[in-house]
């Protein structure tokens, strides 16, 4: 009788403790909402990753939420309400720095969470060094530079094809477009004031650089339109406001490749940023779940290199670099409108976090006041 | 016999010292605009002062009054040309207006008809105040009706972009497409957003009628204490700046988990469109006759009936209207939405802010042009509900 007892108790106990195991590790959440930033960009990663991701599981929902501009003010907010609505969150690599400080990203293993790469090396291999942070699961490498109108080329001047042209009002009159923000402006500026590339973050460290760099920018102030959202040089430039402005290389590319407007690149002194997911800190294990084996597919080699037939941004995993093929509907090759191509990173620079990190305030405010004189 | 046609001050030619500068004047305003499109505006001036100045000696002292029918045709013809020549087909648009305008001008300043509407006694200060006052008025309607105007166009666009191409300006079919419309309404973007709109606002404009009605009928009756009070609370939502309340809500919401959820914001709307429905029945009720209700129970009639059968078909009209306001905040609102909202339930609002922001694309005109045609409908009807009260209740001609 005892022993039936004891028997029966034990049984309880292990069907009991398989249900809850069940419960935390098998069973994943059969919603997902994904953060992007709208856009071509959201479509391409909406074709490459969640679309084939749907087709593989049955009654699996995905949406998407364009609010990764202000992903660092609402995980903030949603932290502090104590209610995580976001699966995954794709963010920019210094926000994915200030969200991992905060406790709002969720550091990862890599070797635990990405899959292999195609070639065999480890995950961490394959990313290398784009890995920035320990919660940042890279996707892309992106780059801003400048594009201009071909038909407002002055008569009898070669069309710009270095990056001081922007300083160069003689040669080269017209409006031009800059970022509202001292992130690249000052870099450009410095290099444009004679200032060597690999000197450039010694001299913005100091005050009289900082200076340097503004008065720099203060021969072209009169003709610059300030830009805020990367749509609005497109705009502009399509409109022909202005003869050329900064923006990222993809909303070049489809400009000039897909709205075929007569606008072209001006590779030089392109800087490099990355973009890329952070799983968000406060998911439950079921959403947790569920996210991670997303975030293996999407980010394996061949759904990387997927990505490009969509948009002309970069796979962050060496492995994909070799398997970029054509655009999916223009049919034309992506590699040479990569930003990372041989002949398009000849002048290159790459957004230095740490420095920007340690004195983004000091410049952000010194930048806003000159702005407003 | 309309009132325009009513002659009250006898008409005859002016003097010439005085309609031909004036003319002049008017051209060469007119030449400022002419003159900056095609590069020069000081020859605009100009040359619009001397060509107008021509025109007017022309028709007043050389054709007359008995000209005037070929005169006019005349200058028509005379723009309409020269704005072909310099600008097509628009060019040719701007011209007619241009003819058109000046040829009526011409006569009505010269041969005084200016005068014929007014009272004799104006002295000229007075003439001269009577029309600038209208074309003020003219001035300010136009400043705030053209940039709703204006996307109507761009939103027929056949690029990706909020540029008047130049195939757009030549009047070319090309340069047009319905293609942005046709995203609108294909889209599952947009057209998921549309439907969770309409999912959202008629059940938000539903709560706030129910709520807002009762409200404002209980406080308009007199023994109510504190009426003041409650009355500037109920109408808070509408004088507290919209991004406090949706914090609130916000952070009030997610503890009892209402964010992201349908009912989270179908709350929040009605919320926000209780004020209007308060304010507009109990506008109503200040010309409802009390002792009508007292007639009714008088007759056995308990409140509810005495309600649905006595009060509210007499104050049907300010219900509707509030509703209409109510519908409309909830349909156009896009800082709650944007709090309480999540992805699976985007309104079209949230659709088009977080898609301006991101990428300038023509559909967001084309669902701009859709929702103001939505909107001046209801408004149109909400108008109509108004006067029909007024008349209702004897208080307008009719």
């Amino acid at each position: 009788m005892k022993l039936t007892k004891t028997l029966f108790a034990t049984t309880a106990l292990t069907v009991a403790a398989g249900l809850a195991h069940a419960e935390s590790h098998g069973m994943m959440a059969d919603s997902m909402t994904l953060v992007s930033w709208g856009g071509a960009y959201q479509a391409s990663q909406d074709k490459a990753y969640a679309q084939p991701y749907l087709e593989m599981h049955e009654g699996l929902t995905i949406s998407w939420d364009e609010s990764s501009n202000e992903a660092v003010a609402k995980l903030r907010a949603m932290n502090e309400a104590g209610n995580i609505t976001w699966d995954l969150v794709d963010v920019v690599a210094s926000d994915a720095i200030r969200l991992c400080d905060e406790g709002l990203a969720m550091e990862y293993d890599p070797e635990e969470l990405l899959a292999e790469g195609d070639d065999g090396s480890s995950a961490e291999d394959d990313f290398g060094e784009l890995i920035v942070s320990d919660c940042f699961i890279p996707q892309i490498v992106y780059s801003t530079t400048f594009g201009y109108r071909t038909d407002m080329v002055p008569e009898g001047v070669d069309a710009p094809s270095e990056i001081c042209s922007v300083f160069d009002l003689e040669t080269y009159p017209g409006k031009r477009a800059l970022e509202k923000r001292p992130i690249n402006n000052m870099e450009w500026a410095l290099l444009c004031d004679g200032v060597a590339k690999e000197d450039v973050y010694d001299v913005l460290a100091t005050d009289e650089g900082q200076q340097q760099a503004l008065d720099k920018l203060a021969t072209i102030k009169d003709d610059v339109i300030w830009w805020s959202a990367g749509a609005d040089t497109p705009q502009l430039l399509a409109d022909g406001e202005i003869f050329m402005g900064s923006t990222y290389n993809g909303r070049l590319f489809s400009v000039i490749e897909e709205q075929d407007q007569p606008v072209a690149m001006m590779w030089d002194a392109q800087v490099f940023d990355l973009d890329g997911w952070i799983i968000p800190t406060g998911l439950d294990d079921a959403a947790l779940a569920r996210v991670k084996d997303f975030v293996k597919f999407a980010t394996d080699t061949q759904r990387l290199a997927d990505q490009a037939k969509y948009i002309s941004y970069g796979p962050a995993r060496a492995s994909s670099a070799p398997l970029v093929g054509q655009h999916a509907e223009l049919g034309i090759e992506m590699a040479p409108h990569m930003p990372t191509d041989p002949n398009n990173a000849k002048n290159t620079f790459l957004y230095n976090y740490e420095f920007w990190a340690d004195y983004r305030d000091d410049i952000d405010a010194k930048f806003q006041a000159w702005l407003a004189q | 016999m309309s009132v325009s046609d009513i002659v009250i001050t006898s008409t005859g030619k002016k003097d010439p010292s005085f309609t031909i500068p004036v003319i002049a004047a008017a051209g060469a305003f007119a030449g400022i605009f002419v003159g900056a499109a095609q590069g020069s505006t000081l020859l605009g001036i100009v040359g619009g002062a001397i060509l107008l100045a021509i025109l007017a000696f022309l028709c007043i002292e050389k054709l007359g009054r008995d000209g005037e029918k070929m005169a006019r045709w005349g200058i028509l013809a005379l723009f309409a040309v020269g704005g072909f020549a310099f600008g097509a087909v628009a060019g040719l648009v701007v011209g007619l207006l241009f003819g058109w305008f000046f040829g009526w001008f011409i006569y009505w300043i010269g041969f005084n008809r200016y005068r014929a509407h007014l009272v004799p006694y104006l002295t000229p200060g007075q003439v001269l105040w009577h029309y600038s006052f209208r074309v003020i008025c003219g001035a300010i309607f136009v400043f705030l009706i053209t940039p709703i105007i204006v996307v109507m166009p761009l939103s027929f666009n056949a690029e990706d972009f909020f540029t008047f191409t130049p195939e757009m300006l030549r009047f070319d079919p090309e340069g047009y497409s319905l293609k942005h419309y046709r995203d609108f309404f294909t889209n599952p973007e947009w057209t998921s957003a549309v439907w969770n709109s309409l999912k959202i606002a008629p059940v938000a404009t539903f709560i706030s009628v129910s709520l807002g009605t009762l409200a404002a009928i209980g406080l308009s009756q007199s023994h109510v204490p504190g009426k003041r009070a409650i009355m500037a609370i109920l109408i808070s939502p509408m004088i507290v700046p919209l991004i406090i309340s949706a914090t609130g809500m916000y952070f009030f919401y997610s503890k009892i988990g209402l964010v992201g959820t349908y009912w989270g914001i179908v709350l929040a709307h009605a919320v926000l469109g209780i004020p209007f429905v308060i304010i507009t029945v109990t506008a109503t009720l200040v010309g409802f006759d009390r002792s009508l209700t007292r007639a009714a129970a008088n007759m056995g009639a308990n409140p509810v009936t005495t309600f649905f059968r006595v009060q509210m078909p007499l104050i049907l009209p300010g219900v509707i209207s509030g509703g209409l306001f109510a519908f409309i905040t909830s349909f156009d609102e896009v800082v709650v939405v944007l709090f309480i909202g999540s992805a699976e339930l985007q309104t079209l609002p949230w659709q088009m802010f977080t898609g301006l922001r991101e990428q300038i694309s023509p559909t967001i005109l084309a669902a701009a042009t859709v929702l103001v045609s939505i909107s001046i409908v209801l408004l149109a009807m909400v108008e109509m509900l108004r006067r029909r009260s007024e008349r209702l209740r004897g208080m307008s001609p009719g």
